[in-house]
């Protein structure tokens, strides 16, 4: 089956959940007085669900023709392992660590060593320009988004703060 | 109206309120880049600034030249690394990144630039002469027309998909619209659908997804396939960056076609420039040659000028209701309202007459603006195109942070960012299957506002009566129907005649 419809049917799933939620679960909840109402929290969730279900048997089913011609510019998921996944998958991790250090590790630490692992990680070789442009950045873009425009991001790990 | 005009122009020609456009334009533009501070957050910033200022006028020239350098930055992020920060702009990005990817930054930019300028100067004109006629026209329309309106624009889709793809366009926004159904709606205090998260409650967040669908995918692309990075002759020369006059020619009706069409969506409070950018699109590839129609989505100017000048003038449209009314359209010009009412000035059908030197000067100084922009902007973009010169091993890692950046500022919350990378991963996922990603955003934008709208005319008509006894909407959601019906009966006519010419050899 190709990749695709694999992804129909996880959809399919999803919109059944989705509409099982819609229809048997949320109703429960409503207060007596809401029930006089012409529209119900629940309606216009019921209605995506029914449509989502029913275009995603269609894909799933292979009604719809396929286009003759793919993209020669898009990459070919059969020849995957090919292209750089270890790296893309190490970036995306390192996203998450970003994500979770933010708070711990404050904006200014943690931007720098995301900016020089990934670029590190890409082949960049030559950290005498990399970490200080790095810094510079991290820096700069702090300065402007807290002192400048005034929206808190804590600079500084948290048990120097 | 000449007197007004006068007064007008003579306060907005002012030394100090010409250096407050210029000022503005420039600020605008620079923050606008950022991806996740759109117009809405930079006004919102400025407006301390603006009412310290004291003068009712000079503030809001001050604000209008930041809300134009906004616009222009936004597009220039989606242009440049498919990172569309501003939902107005997301259509910006459909044919402006091909274009960027083939070496043509620098054209891309440029046409934008004009697509707006020419854009917001059209909507400038219109304001000036039609204001007071439509402001009566946008209050005929009530919230059963919206959301016949949101149906159209969804229904542009069609506009989006290619043949065998109409099924893959269809799911793909329905999965949009259940998406912007979760979390506490504004009608129902209710939360939907969070599974008990408590970070769900207020939905999932715009520029989360806006990064998630189309920035992270492609650096993603990049990464996977370094051959990517260097196919778009980004060796540090910008090429191309003037447009051809065989260009001009092309693109000249679609400017003129999406001001006015833009203008007139953008005159209705709620529609505004994400739905004319998206209208707008859609209605110059459907009336486009086969052979041009072929080329939207892979780089045609005609693309990405259309959605360009639709937003800005349903930008200036926006300020109809505005000026006229006192009735804000867009969570911008809600804010635009909240700052002239703290200077003192209460928009409405009596500005006009009380303060007729606000009101003008606020219009011709959109005009300012705008000219100014372009004289800014134009021997910029050089400058600006560069950008994509940065080596590959910079460019990725900052393309990266600045997604993470935009997704942080706006809700200052970190599973927002976790959020991004999961989201990151089902559109790579996606887009490896061929599935269009632009729908499923529109259907996220749209989504709540069309459930909005129908909830209150299903109140307001207790049933679905509404749409019988509205023929305005009976006729939006015809036009929706014959937008989704024809490209499959034209593909079938193609098909037909193919198949007899093969019958008769």
């Amino acid at each position: 089956m190709a990749l695709d419809r694999w992804i129909a049917l996880v959809i399919l799933a999803v919109s059944l959940s989705y509409g099982y939620t819609a229809f048997f679960m949320m109703d429960a909840g409503l207060p007596p007085f809401m029930r006089f109402n012409p529209i119900w929290p629940s309606t216009f969730p019921k209605v995506i669900a029914v449509l989502a279900a029913i275009t995603s048997l269609a894909i799933l089913l292979g009604f719809e023709k396929k286009p003759a011609d793919s993209d020669a510019d898009e990459i070919d998921f059969s020849r995957l392992w090919d292209y750089n996944i270890g790296q893309a998958v190490f970036l995306l991790v390192l996203m998450a660590g970003y994500a979770l250090l933010l708070r711990p590790a404050g904006f200014l630490l943690s931007t720098l060593l995301f900016l020089v692992i990934s670029a590190a990680l890409l082949g960049e070789r030559r950290f005498v320009i990399l970490v200080p442009v790095a810094a510079v950045a991290a820096g700069g873009v702090w300065y402007l988004v807290q002192q400048t425009l005034g929206i808190y991001l804590s600079p500084l790990p948290t048990f120097l703060n | 109206m000449l007197d007004g005009i006068w007064v007008g122009l003579s306060t907005a020609f002012s030394f100090s309120n010409l250096l407050m456009v210029i000022g503005g334009c420039l600020i605008g533009t620079f923050i606008g880049m950022l991806p996740g501070l759109g117009p809405m957050s930079i006004i919102a910033i400025m407006i301390p600034v603006a009412i310290s200022i004291g003068d009712p006028s000079a503030a809001l020239i001050l604000l209008a030249g930041v809300y134009y350098g906004a616009i222009f930055g936004g597009s220039t992020s989606s242009i440049l690394i498919n990172a569309p920060g501003v939902a107005s702009t997301v259509a910006t990005s459909f044919d402006g990144y091909p274009l960027a990817r083939q070496g043509k930054a620098g054209k891309a930019l440029t046409v934008a630039a004009i697509a707006s300028f020419a854009g917001g100067s059209i909507g400038a004109i219109l304001l000036m002469i039609f204001a007071p006629a439509l402001a009566s026209v946008a209050l005929l329309f009530h919230s059963a027309e919206y959301f016949a309106l949101m149906v159209v624009g969804l229904s542009a889709i069609a506009a989006f998909a290619g043949s065998g793809q109409v099924g893959k366009a269809l799911l793909m926004t329905l999965v949009g619209l259940m998406m912007a159904t979760v979390g506490e709606g504004a009608l129902f205090n209710q939360p939907r659908f969070t599974m008990g998260i408590l970070d769900l409650q207020s939905g999932f967040g715009f520029i989360t997804l806006a990064m998630a669908m189309f920035a992270l995918p492609e650096a993603l692309f990049l990464v996977l396939d370094p051959s990517r990075s260097n196919s778009g002759g980004s060796s540090g020369d910008i090429k191309d960056l003037r447009i051809t006059k065989a260009e001009a020619k092309k693109i000249a009706p679609v400017i003129g076609r999406q001001s006015i069409q833009g203008f007139l969506i953008g005159v209705l409070p709620g529609a505004g420039a994400t739905i004319a950018s998206f209208l707008g699109y859609a209605v110059e590839r459907n009336i486009a040659p086969k052979e041009e129609q072929a080329e939207f989505g892979k780089g045609s100017v005609k693309g990405l000028a259309a959605p360009e000048s639709a937003n800005n003038a349903a930008c200036t449209g926006s300020f109809v209701p505005l000026l006229t009314l006192g009735i804000p359209g867009s969570g911008t010009t809600a804010i635009l309202l909240g700052a002239l009412i703290a200077l003192n000035v209460s928009p409405g059908p009596r500005l006009m007459i009380d303060q007729p030197e606000i009101f003008w000067s606020v219009i011709i100084s959109m005009y300012v603006g705008n000219v100014i922009l372009l004289i800014l902007n134009l021997p910029l973009i050089p400058y600006i195109a560069k950008v994509l010169a940065v080596p590959r091993n910079y460019l990725i890692p900052f393309i990266l942070f600045f997604t993470l950046m935009g997704a942080y500022i706006g809700q200052n919350n970190a599973t927002e960012l976790l959020m991004l990378v999961g989201f990151g991963v089902c559109a790579t996922l996606l887009r490896f299957a061929n599935y269009p990603l632009a729908p499923l955003l529109i259907g996220f934008i749209l989504g709540s506002m069309l459930e909005d709208n129908f909830s209150r005319s299903m109140q307001l008509y207790d049933g679905i009566g509404f749409i019988m006894e509205r023929p305005m909407t009976m006729g939006l959601l015809a036009l929706a129907v014959i937008l989704v019906v024809l490209p499959t009966i034209r593909a079938r006519r193609v098909r037909k005649q193919e198949l007899e010419a093969a019958e008769s050899d």
